[in-house]
């Protein structure tokens, strides 16, 4: 060991298992001398720019080679499935969102859809095709910041600046019509929390017309570019059967050729009635993953430009008074919140209303006793949602099958015998969400 | 293939009954359970119907000697808000509703589910498999089959190999906790799809646990479904359940030393002291109120 000085506030220490170093920068040759073997088992993370996110990575490596990956998680368990089951089945949506934080709009999908299986009930026409609208929207935007942040890991900087600025317009339309950039809460058992504003149609055609314009950049950027070429053909192998075993879905999935889609093989809202494809690749590597991202969102703007054009003016809750949300939103002059004439109609006029309205936000309303589980397509798989009812006004169970938590379980296999330098780009193509994986 | 009906066939399943009116009411559900089988269960007083013995809705050798065990699936309930103890003057105090069973499915069961449990009962017994399935119940549109613990791992195998099951994906593993006083209150879920045929199907294991000291176990499927490790892994942080066979069950989303399974019922929501780096942080109701 020949450390010139000791570093004041990354100490090597011992343990059973050899010398522990903490590396603060500088060259390995301070560090690494001709004593030891080149076997190293080098921690990364959790606190690293280029892990996804809270992610940890323990790799054995043989020089630069990794003979062992393994990654370890929980670092933003938040407890969200527990606590679902302390509020009512509408409180839950707000707790759902925030798993997966990229595509919160894909966990309420999944957690809605289910609790309306369970009621025996379907949201509205308008109701869906908006779902169906914001959903692609979302997903636009979850794919880009997966090439921004996959970009920025692989040090093509400039596809980070291009993505998040593209994802800030999703952000921003998500704003304008749903109330908030992230975390929505804005899909509800039975419909949506509120209709969509009035001038909807004239910012969505901003949203299409800037897309189309700067979409084309991606593949002047990115696609036929060597470099990036080069950092992701042929990196992160995984063919199919190995999707299969190890439960892998969404793009990693396609990206292996099986056009899977849960849009398509089981269709919901409507899903069955646009126009789309479902892009798939062979090369079943980090190469293929971007390609199939990309032609993705040209999809989903397919998708959202079909629905703007089929939204008619009706509901967006349906007619049961025992499950719609009993006040509708509007924005006073204090912020947003229950409509005047709502307030006026419980305070003033209709003790009933009042004591229905009470009875509705406070206990939740009963759903008959049974489990269901259903999924959406995320854009990171199948987004799957485990719903237990004790015929109660809580959930007994909410489980969440997180595509991120399962596709994670893939990386020892797409990088394990690679480059250190490929863990990187195999954990960027998989698009792990931590929120979603810890939950 | 002995009793088929048409796609629609309307026994056992509840979807076409439902979607009224008034879907929901206001009422507690499980008496108001739509499906003839719901009603007679409900009539029950929430136990089990007797079932002769081996002749579980056709399931040859693979029912369960003795009829079907009762898959408990929640507790009773009592009064209007399950408020006790508070000389509640409401009058519903007396409302007794019972724990919600899930009721077995009677042949024909309809559409594709008298295909997949015919197929996966002569699959069963070609592997000399028997004694497998408990029950068959069908609730809006899915199919759950009940699962004797010892024999999880086989019929995973058969229902990935068999040519005419085809589950080759293993969606999720996961548990549900049924509360503290429900006998075999722990059951270990298995959501499968078959991509081939297009078909998900429901695998539940009651576990025999009676919520003692020592962990409930059940055979870990991981050597059939590889991608089933960081479920059970995640089971067994959260519900303490023991997968016997798994490579490496650790905790993994609570840390390695941490007591307890956060998930069981029994389990408080918050209000757990914390340690970190040696010093121990109390739970948010204790902490220093700085108002």
């Amino acid at each position: 060991m020949t450390t010139p000085e000791t570093d004041l506030y990354a100490p090597e220490r011992e343990t059973t298992e050899g010398t522990v170093y903490t590396v603060t920068g500088g060259d390995w040759d301070s560090i690494v001398d001709s004593e030891h073997d080149d076997r190293i088992v080098i921690n990364m993370g959790p606190q690293h720019p280029s892990t996804h996110g809270v992610l940890r990575l323990v790799l054995e490596l043989e020089g630069e080679t990794v003979t062992q990956a393994r990654s370890v998680i929980g670092y933003l368990h938040t407890g969200i499935e527990k606590n679902c089951e302390y509020r009512t089945w509408t409180q839950g949506v707000t707790f759902v969102t925030r798993a997966d934080y990229l595509a919160p709009l894909f966990n309420e999908a999944a957690y809605v859809k289910g609790v309306e299986k369970l009621l025996g009930i379907e949201a509205p026409e308008r109701a869906q095709v908006i779902r169906v609208m914001l959903m692609e929207i979302n997903r636009i935007g979850s794919h880009l910041v997966c090439l921004a942040t996959g970009g920025m890991e692989l040090g093509a900087l400039t596809g980070m600046t291009a993505g998040f600025r593209e994802r800030e317009e999703v952000l921003h339309l998500l704003e304008y019509l749903t109330g908030l950039r992230m975390n929505h809460a804005f899909f509800r058992p039975g419909g949506l929390a509120q209709d969509l504003p009035e001038d909807w149609r004239e910012k969505i055609d901003e949203f299409i017309k800037v897309f189309d314009e700067r979409l084309g950049d991606y593949d002047k950027l990115l696609t036929g570019q060597p470099i990036w070429k080069q950092r992701l053909e042929g990196v992160g192998y995984l063919p199919i059967d190995g999707c299969l075993a190890l439960g892998a879905t969404g793009p990693i999935l396609r990206s292996a050729g099986l056009a899977w889609d849960q849009r398509v093989v089981e269709p919901y809202w409507g899903y069955e009635t646009y126009d789309f494809e479902v892009p798939t690749e062979t090369g079943a590597d980090c190469y293929s993953r971007y390609l199939v991202r990309v032609a993705e969102i040209h999809e989903s703007l397919k998708i959202i430009k079909q629905a703007a054009d089929r939204l008619e003016p009706g509901p967006v809750m349906v007619e049961d008074r025992k499950v719609a949300w009993p006040a509708q939103l509007s924005i006073g002059s204090d912020g947003m919140g229950n409509t005047l004439e709502h307030v006026r109609k419980i305070m003033g006029q209709s003790m009933e209303s009042l004591i229905h309205h009470f009875k509705l936000v406070t206990e939740g309303f009963h759903v008959p006793a049974g489990q269901v589980y259903t999924c959406v397509e995320s854009p990171r798989g199948e987004l799957g949602v485990h719903l237990v009812s004790d015929g109660g006004t809580r959930p007994v169970r909410v489980h969440m099958r997180e595509p991120s938590f399962v596709n994670l379980q893939t990386m020892p296999a797409m990088s394990e015998g690679g480059m250190v330098a490929d863990v990187i780009a195999a954990v960027a193509s998989i698009d792990p969400v931590m929120g979603g994986v810890d939950r | 293939m002995t009793e088929r009906t048409g796609p629609g066939g309307t026994a056992g399943t509840s979807k076409d009954d439902k979607g009224g009116a008034e879907p929901t009411g206001g009422e507690q559900s499980s008496a108001e359970r739509s499906g003839p089988d719901h009603e007679e269960h409900a009539a029950n007083g929430g136990t089990a119907p007797e079932q002769g013995e081996g002749e579980l809705a056709g399931l040859g050798d693979q029912a369960v000697e003795g009829g079907t065990r009762p898959a408990p699936a929640g507790r009773t309930r009592e009064g209007m808000f399950g408020v006790r103890g508070s000389g509640d003057t409401s009058g519903f105090s007396g409302l007794r509703l019972p724990a919600y069973v899930p009721a077995p499915a009677e042949r024909p069961f309809g559409g594709w589910f008298d295909d997949v449990v015919d197929d996966l009962v002569a699959a069963l017994d070609e592997r000399g498999t028997r004694g497998a399935i408990q029950q068959v119940t069908i609730d809006r549109d899915e199919l759950t089959l009940y699962i004797a613990a010892d024999e999880i791992l086989n019929v995973c195998r058969t229902m990935r190999d068999d040519a005419s099951l085809r589950f080759e994906l293993c969606s999720a593993v996961s548990a549900v906790d049924y509360g503290v006083d429900v006998p075999q209150r722990m059951h270990v879920v298995y959501h499968l799809l078959s991509m081939t045929y297009r078909k998900r199907i429901r695998l539940e294991v009651a576990l025999d646990w009676d919520g003692g000291e020592a962990n409930p176990h059940v055979p870990s499927v991981v050597e059939v479904y590889p991608t089933a490790d960081w479920h059970e892994r995640e089971t067994w942080d959260m519900f303490g359940i023991v997968f016997d066979g798994h490579p490496a069950l650790t905790r993994i989303l609570m840390p390695d030393d941490w007591d307890g399974h956060p998930q069981r019922k029994d389990y408080p929501l918050g209000g757990i002291p914390v340690e970190y780096k040696g010093a121990e942080i109390p739970p948010p109701d204790e902490r220093r109120a700085y108002s």
